[in-house]
């Protein structure tokens, strides 16, 4: 703690507004973020343009529109299931049951949408089923961490291994399930026009830089100060060059050609559940209770209700990520939710960034951190090398990923952040 | 909700007739343990009122009856003169009343911002946060209360130091338009320069006009800022002393050898005593 520097720095930070001032405030933050070891995404970014800098060396179509289409779609279901899991992690929980619960929902949506049989749902009652019941099935588990106060790890290992029982159970009889309904399909196999492409990504810019524009003039009539103008605008020109650079790709690419569906899908997701944990009393509580949970009671928070709510939330994206992993395949068989997609899934929010203990962390870190893994997968097994390599490969990520957070924290203690 | 946009820095104000929080005859055991016996307790608006003993006098015992964590077995409650009945710490927030405890019940790993409106957030019709208004509130809220050492209200609290962070926690509490905060041994565990930091902050607020219950067992931080000073010995109220009429010495005796005045009717030796 660095009380003899704040207990004589001038007042409080009350609005001031001088641009330069700003201006010459932003690179004196960055300075001082580097210097303290807060680094936000620049590690990960820049590890990932090693990645594919590396690959792209290593294997000649790696670096193609075609493969970037791939990465999207591989890594479309793992990101569902990582987006649920850097909310648990927030609370400092963890829930090893979404693995599986994936499964279920594949079983489930595979099974609703069956024709022939007496439950013939269309497409979207089939999804809208299978990932209800997995967002019920986490309220369960959910309430036994949260009203009895059984460890999560334990209430979601038994999870773990109930809903994979069901799986074999179920399977075992049946063999396969072949997903015919093409609205399920299509969440891992439609393309855009490149047309519509375009429009898709004008929208997305167009609507974060209007949610911006509309941040910033409520500061200026409340007479808050823009912390970092320069930081916002650059925001949206990334944005921007990113959603069009997307585009650009994918409509580039020959078989498939087009913007993926499910990438779109985890846009969607990430903005709204961006939205939920930043700019919500709700996402406001999450945080809050992962902090320090009895200043959270004290505060008047129904941290039960919170814990519950979460734990839905984390089964719910488990179903979304299990319709899209077996609309991949068309079909569900004995191998479904298992693998390495848990630990995937737990990874990918901690290489992004999230951290363990709960109380910090991003919605954007499950993105970033399946990005890193579906890449590397993908390009060691374009370079041709075997399952044990990329495992391997990824557990070193992952412990270098950690390694490096853990550092900056610490740098950060010292500085006395 | 009720959030006040800070105070008027006004004079201070004069200590109200009625006292706003009055415990008449309260008793509380826990099995064998009789933590409360009989205990006499008031408090105006505009007064610092010290509730000092030693450990295990029963003085967290007596506020948590008022915060609505304990029900007396027995006794009273009465807020601005009516009977009043507390079951939870809502029930208290209601009222207006406020609690700062000791262990900085703040979160780390949130902002100043934040943690002033922790459960109480302002929202629009979308459930969005009202960030800059409750920034704006919050810069308010401090600059009226003069803790203008916080260099960002938007660094997590984790940065701040402990007088910073217990300020915070005093800010938190008065801004909803409390009457009566009471701080239970909210400078324990801060350093000299902290302490006095805190303490300058609790005199204000009872310049402002509040109520102020303040537990301490350092005497010396009592004498500082309290206009009056509750004594609790082994569970019972043994006299009330005015700052201004009393000395150290004689509040260690009452702590330490409890001349039980009220109890068996001693001559009062002290120049006030609970009626
Ligand atoms: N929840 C409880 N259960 C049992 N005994 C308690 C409890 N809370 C307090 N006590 C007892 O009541 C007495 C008064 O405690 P407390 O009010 O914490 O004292 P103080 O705050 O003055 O140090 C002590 O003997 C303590 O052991
Ligand atoms: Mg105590």
């Amino acid at each position: 703690m660095s009380s003899e520097v704040d207990v004589t720095a001038p007042g409080i930070g009350l609005p001031e507004g001088d641009d330069a001032e700003a201006e010459a405030g932003l690179w004196r933050r960055a300075y001082d973020n580097l210097r303290s070891g807060n680094l936000g995404v620049l590690p990960i970014v820049i590890g990932l343009a090693l990645i594919v800098v590396f690959f792209s060396y290593k294997a000649t179509n790696f670096f193609t529109a075609d493969n970037f289409n791939n990465i999207i779609v591989q890594m479309a279901g793992l990101t569902m299931l990582a987006f649920g899991v850097v909310f648990v992690l927030l609370l400092g929980e963890i829930d090893l049951s979404i693995g599986y619960l994936s499964g279920i929902a594949a079983l489930a949506v595979a099974e609703f949408q069956l024709a022939g049989s007496s439950h013939q749902y269309p497409g979207l009652v089939a999804i809208a089923i299978a990932v209800g019941l997995c967002a019920f099935i986490g309220g369960v588990q959910g309430s036994i961490v949260a009203k009895v106060g059984v460890p999560s790890f334990v209430v979601t290992l038994a999870g773990l291994l109930i809903w994979q029982g069901v799986i074999l159970q179920v399977l075992e009889v049946k063999g396969v399930i072949v997903i015919q309904d093409a609205w399920i399909n299509d969440t891992a196999n439609h393309y855009f026009t490149a047309r519509v492409g375009w429009i898709i990504a004008a929208v997305v810019t167009g609507v974060y830089a209007l949610g911006t524009l509309g941040s910033v003039v409520s500061n200026r009539r409340a007479g808050v100060a823009i912390r970092r103008p320069l930081l916002v605008v650059a925001k949206v020109v990334g944005v921007a060059v990113a959603t069009f650079g997307t585009v650009a790709v994918s409509n580039h690419a020959n078989v498939p050609n087009g913007l993926p569906l499910a990438g779109v899908l985890v846009v969607i997701f990430l903005i709204v559940l961006t939205f939920l944990a930043k700019r919500t009393p709700f996402g406001r509580h999450v945080y809050a209770v992962g902090g320090n949970a009895e200043a959270a009671r004290r505060a008047g928070i129904n941290v039960a209700r919170i814990r519950i709510i979460v734990f839905m939330i984390s089964g719910g994206m488990a179903g979304v990520g299990g319709v899209i992993l077996a609309a991949r395949l068309n079909s569900v068989d004995l191998n479904v939710g298992g693998g390495t997609l848990l630990l995937d899934a737990i990874s990918a929010a901690v290489i992004g960034g999230t951290s363990l203990f709960g109380g910090r962390g991003e919605v954007r870190s499950a993105l970033l951190g399946a990005l890193v893994i579906a890449t590397v997968s993908n390009g060691l097994n374009t370079a041709g090398y075997k399952t044990g390599t990329i495992y391997i490969v990824t557990g070193v990520i992952l412990l270098l990923a950690v390694t490096l957070d853990t550092i900056a924290r610490r740098l950060q203690a010292r500085s006395g952040r | 909700m009720g959030a006040s946009s800070g105070f008027v820095v006004g004079n201070a104000t004069p200590v109200s007739e009625t006292p706003i929080l009055q415990l008449r005859g309260i008793s509380k055991s826990f099995g064998s343990v009789q933590a409360l016996t009989d205990v006499d307790f008031e408090v105006r608006l505009g007064e610092v009122m010290a509730l000092v003993g030693d450990n295990g006098a029963g003085k967290s015992t007596l506020i948590k009856c008022v915060a609505g964590i304990h029900s007396p077995d027995s006794g009273q409650i009465l807020f601005d003169g009516k009977p009043v009945h507390i079951h939870s710490p809502k029930d208290a927030a209601r009222l207006g009343i406020e609690f700062v405890y000791q262990d900085l019940a703040l979160c780390d790993n949130l902002d100043v911002v934040q943690n002033m409106y922790l459960g109480r957030e302002e929202r629009d019709w979308l459930f969005r946060l009202k960030e800059p208004l409750m920034e704006q509130r919050t810069a308010e809220t401090l600059k009226s209360l003069s803790v203008t050492t916080i260099r960002s209200i938007r660094q997590p609290v984790a940065s701040l130091s402990g007088g910073q962070r217990q300020s915070v926690a005093v800010a938190k509490a008065v801004q909803w338009n409390s009457k009566l905060v009471i701080l239970d041994e909210p400078t324990a565990a801060l350093g000299v320069a902290q302490t006095r930091q805190v303490l300058e902050l609790v005199k204000r607020l009872a310049d402002q006009g509040l109520a102020v219950v303040l537990i301490s067992h350092n005497l010396h931080d009592v004498f500082e800022v309290a206009t009056s000073i509750t004594v609790l010995r082994l569970g019972r109220d043994v006299g009330v002393y005015e700052r201004e009429k009393t000395t150290q010495q004689e509040v260690v005796q009452a702590i330490t050898a409890g001349i039980p005045t009220k109890v068996s009717g001693i001559p009062e030796t002290t120049p006030e005593l609970a009626s």
